[in-house]
């Protein structure tokens, strides 16, 4: 029998009206992977501030066993000191300094104030060999991508002397080869002794690494389940996530496609920063009324920047190509003709491109058509309440009032929001964009039903999403995208998730033997 | 009932601490004027003097206003546009004998250019508003001194004065005279009369919309709630008028004022435009996403600025008597202060007119009071300086205070 790492006894946490944790029991056995997964808001992220700190002892109650000790963290530095670390969904990197002044950032080599840089840089490219990134320990942060950034985040975790590793969602903006990548790192890590726990959404990810897995629904743990006695199948963890057996994740719909309403030719777009560098290459694609149409692909593989480009020219340069609407060549040099024009784009950032976070719900709903609630530029008020309300209603936002600003809503209900706006401009043809992206199981099926909904008023969809269950689960046709080029057009009862992996990496091999020759 | 009753007071107190904050200060000054024996904040003809003292600061204000809704950005150059345009009203007006309303007519044109040559630069070009006003704050501090070879012209033709520092009703000088008992009644009698107009249609038109919305069968806020507020507003406006009707009646300037605040408030506030400013300050990405051009928004706050920069400086023109290479020093800062002790946040996206000019009335007043105390001007500099830090401390603390509940 291993030995106990870790031990957290009845702890409950309370915000001011809310019980976020309720008498919460978990145990953590040395050198296991232990995943934590549950609905968003369920308690996951309180928990392991929690353990490390954030929340200082006094503010919680119940017992913290770490390594056979009760300990009282006050602070995020007195767990680090016994190795407790945690590396957040958002990363803390300093985009202008190194890797290896990131890596040591508050934690510096040298001695009483002077920093030895040469122990710095050697220190962090011993680690970085570690993780398995081929980067050196110069290279700006600013220049490296997010999954590499990621394994910098473990690195630098690994140079604090970590023996338990929280991670929280690291796999949440990664493509399939980058995640894969670190998952078998935190295996590599395990054989060595390492104890990690990981929260993640991605339940494939989670039977793939976890030894246990505990889920948490509402701030109390529903259960452990442990590899040795316990299938790990998607059905059983969705099913004790949500509380109900999900044996449908995708709604149904009696599709009514009609004809071709909207089609994109010969669409190239340059790097808006680096000139010839083709970020979309003669992409070619249509889309019929009421049809969802799927666009899959790595990430990079353009599909963004594919969308933004088109949506009045919001990303890159040299746009060049045609669009057709029912037929009629049109142009959107601007975001407001191509909103006029009965389109629009629910963007992947939903925080940083999409809402208005420091105003209410009611002035994001209508941001995107204010001309829907103004005579003459005047805005009424009143209508644009009641607009508010309807919408909160329709897409079942959990809020307060209207009044709530975004920035206090959880993810799901933010993207409730985001959608709300979009619809209220009446579009036609809808753009999503990763609308599913971090958000819980039950407000995934609710905006599946929201796009079918749509596409049953004669709207079209265009679905772009890196988790190809959904993917499949909800388009008519599928497109892929790879390397900025439209690679295979998939029928919808066609497509499988292998055919379209095989489509992804046959044009790779295409790439790579182009390049050799050139 | 009870609890939603006190909830909701707990609610207007927090949505209004400026306010609440700036009766305070002006009920201490009072305490402490009337008990050192200088006389009163509260005399008539100091109420005059507050105003015109502070009008240009309200001015200013507004205009920055604007400028920091789209995140954070302030104009430097204010004081020297208003030194500038004052010495070209100088020249037109003294020196070259224009027409006064071409003149002025001219200067708002000056300053409109002047708001556009910034807003190309910042807009469209996209250098940081901090350098090009910084660049433009020296550039039309020379202009204005090249403009004026250095000298001050003064005086300025009554006519111009008239204009600007008159009293509403204008009693002429005869009449004091000859009758001053009769004088200062009319002048009361007329002041009284304009205030109770401006309630009667204040309360009128308020009562109207509520009763539309009704009609409609939106929501309205709580009955005792909205008469509250209507009482409020009233007593405000009686109260200023009553004692401005005691010395020379409403000042001109006072009117301007009042035009420009109700017309910014208006469009920042009910506006499509407007709503775009906040758009723009609290997630530029966003408001580009949703089909705002951020570049037009952030043009038209900075030419407005200029604009603004114009009336201010005639009014100062005006106020001094005189067009001098000097005016307007530090005027930004008092601006910039104004917006940030009402509420405006320093990174864009939420502030109003009403705080701003609230932020200067209490800017306005500390200077008064500490000046009727006697108070020495380099220890008033050094208060004026804390208390925009414990103003905007005050204001941090209570939202914090607000996001944790």
């Amino acid at each position: 029998m291993a030995k106990k790492l870790l031990e957290m006894r009845h702890i409950t946490k309370t915000f001011p009206g809310v019980k976020a944790l309720d008498d919460v029991n978990l145990e953590v056995e040395e050198g296991e992977i232990h995943a934590l997964v549950g609905e968003n808001g369920a308690g996951k992220s309180t928990l392991m501030n929690v353990l490390s700190g954030i929340y200082p002892h006094g503010s919680y109650s119940g017992d913290i066993v770490y390594n056979g000790q009760i300990c009282k963290f006050q602070n995020i530095r007195d767990s680090e000191k016994l190795g407790i670390v945690i590396i957040h969904q958002e990363l803390a990197l300093v985009p202008l300094l190194t890797i290896g002044e990131n890596m040591f950032l508050g934690n510096e080599r040298g001695v009483k104030g002077r920093i030895n840089w040469a122990e710095t840089f050697g220190r962090a490219d011993e680690l970085l060999k570690m993780v398995g990134l081929k980067e050196s320990s110069h290279t700006l942060v600013k220049d490296i991508g997010v999954g590499k950034q990621q394994l910098v985040e473990i690195a630098k975790a690994l140079g604090k002397n970590v023996r338990l590793l929280i991670l929280d969602e690291p796999t949440a903006s990664l493509n399939d080869t980058e995640a894969k990548h670190l998952l078998d790192l935190l295996r590599e890590f395990k054989k060595k002794g390492m104890t990690s726990i990981l929260i993640s959404h991605k339940l494939n990810e989670v039977s793939y690494v976890a030894d246990k897995i505990t889920v948490i629904r509402d701030g109390s743990v529903i259960q452990t389940l442990d590899k040795k006695n316990d299938a790990f199948t998607e059905d059983t963890i969705i099913s004790a996530m949500v509380g109900r057996s999900l044996t449908d994740r995708f709604p149904k719909r009696v599709p009514h496609i009609g004809e071709v309403c909207f089609e994109v030719k010969d669409w190239c777009v340059d790097h808006p920063v680096f000139e010839g560098i083709k970020v979309c290459d003669h992409v070619n694609f249509n889309l019929r009324r009421g049809e969802v149409i799927g666009i899959s692909g790595l990430m990079g593989a353009g599909r963004t920047e594919l969308a933004m480009s088109i949506f009045g020219h919001s990303y890159g340069s040299d746009i060049s190509g045609h669009i057709y609407l029912n037929g009629r060549e049109v142009r959107f040099p601007t975001v407001k003709t191509a909103i006029r024009h009965g389109i629009a784009y629910v963007t992947e950032d939903r925080k940083g491109n999409g809402l208005i976070l420091s105003e209410s719900i009611c002035r994001n709903t209508s941001s995107a058509r204010p001309e829907k609630i103004s005579h003459h530029n005047i805005i009424n008020f009143d209508r644009e309440r009641q607009v508010a309300k309807e919408y909160v209603k329709e897409m079942r936002t959990k809020c307060a009032t209207i009044d709530e600003n975004v920035v206090n809503l959880s993810g799901g209900n933010m993207q409730k929001v985001l959608l709300g706006k979009w619809l209220f401009a009446e579009p036609d043809i809808l753009i999503l964009d990763e609308p599913t992206r971090g958000i819980d199981v039950g407000a995934k099926y609710e905006i599946y039903c929201i796009i079918n909904k749509m596409v049953e008023q004669g709207k079209s969809v265009i679905f772009i999403s890196s988790e190809m269950p959904e993917i499949l689960g909800m388009s008519d046709r599928v497109y892929v995208m790879n390397a900025g080029r439209m690679i295979a057009e998939i029928p919808g009862r066609d497509a499988t998730q292998e055919k379209i992996m095989s489509c992804i990496i046959n044009s790779d091999k295409g790439i790579q033997t182009a390049d050799a020759e050139s | 009932m009870s609890s939603s009753t006190s909830y909701s007071i707990k609610r207007i107190l927090k949505n209004n601490t400026m306010f609440i904050a700036l009766i305070i200060v002006m009920l201490l000054f009072q305490v402490l004027i009337v008990a050192t024996d200088n006389g009163s904040l509260f005399a008539p003809s100091n109420i005059t003097n507050i105003i015109n003292q502070n009008a240009y600061v309200v001015i200013l204000a507004t205009g920055m206003l604007l400028c920091i809704l789209t995140g954070g950005n302030i104009d430097l150059s204010v004081g020297s546009i208003v030194a500038f345009v004052g010495a070209v009203a100088g020249t037109l007006i003294v020196n070259l004998h224009w027409n006064i309303y071409i003149a002025i007519a001219m200067c708002l044109i000056v300053g409109i250019l002047i708001g556009a040559w910034h807003g190309v630069w910042i807009a469209f070009v996209h250098i940081p508003p901090f350098i090009v006003t910084l660049a433009g704050m020296l550039l039309w501090r020379g202009a204005a001194l090249i403009v004026l070879n250095g000298l001050t012209i003064s005086p300025m033709p009554d006519k111009y004065l008239t204009l600007f520092s008159s009293y509403v009703p204008s009693i002429s000088y005869d009449m004091i005279d000859q009758d001053p008992e009769k004088a200062a009644s009319l002048t009361f009698a007329v002041t009284m009369i304009v205030a109770i107009v401006c309630c009667v249609v204040f309360v009128v038109a308020q009562l109207l919309q509520r009763n539309t919305k009704r009609r409609k069968g939106y929501e309205t806020s709580a009955a005792g709630l909205f008469i509250a507020r209507l009482m409020v507003f009233c007593f405000v406006i009686l109260a200023v008028a009553s004692l401005l009707g005691k010395d020379k009646g409403i000042p001109v300037i006072l009117l301007i004022v009042a035009v420009i605040v109700a017309v910014y408030s208006y469009y920042t506030q009910n506006t499509v435009p407007g709503r775009y400013l906040y758009a723009l300050g609290g997630n530029a990405k966003a408001a580009q996403l949703s089909g705002v051009n951020t570049d037009h928004v952030m043009f038209f706050a900075y030419t407005n600025m200029g604009f603004l920069s114009a009336v201010a400086a005639l009014v100062c023109v005006a106020r001094f008597n005189s067009a001098a290479p000097t005016a307007g020093t530090n005027y930004e800062m008092d601006a910039i202060g104004s917006c940030f002790i009402g509420g405006a946040s320093a990174y864009g996206g939420t502030g109003t007119v009403g705080g701003a000019v609230i932020g200067a009335i209490f800017m306005g007043v500390l200077n008064n009071g500490m000046s009727i105390l006697g108070v020495d001007s380099n220890w008033q500099k050094a208060v004026k300086g804390l208390v925009l830090l414990l103003a905007v401390l005050f204001d941090v603390m209570s939202k914090k205070r607000k996001a944790s509940k």
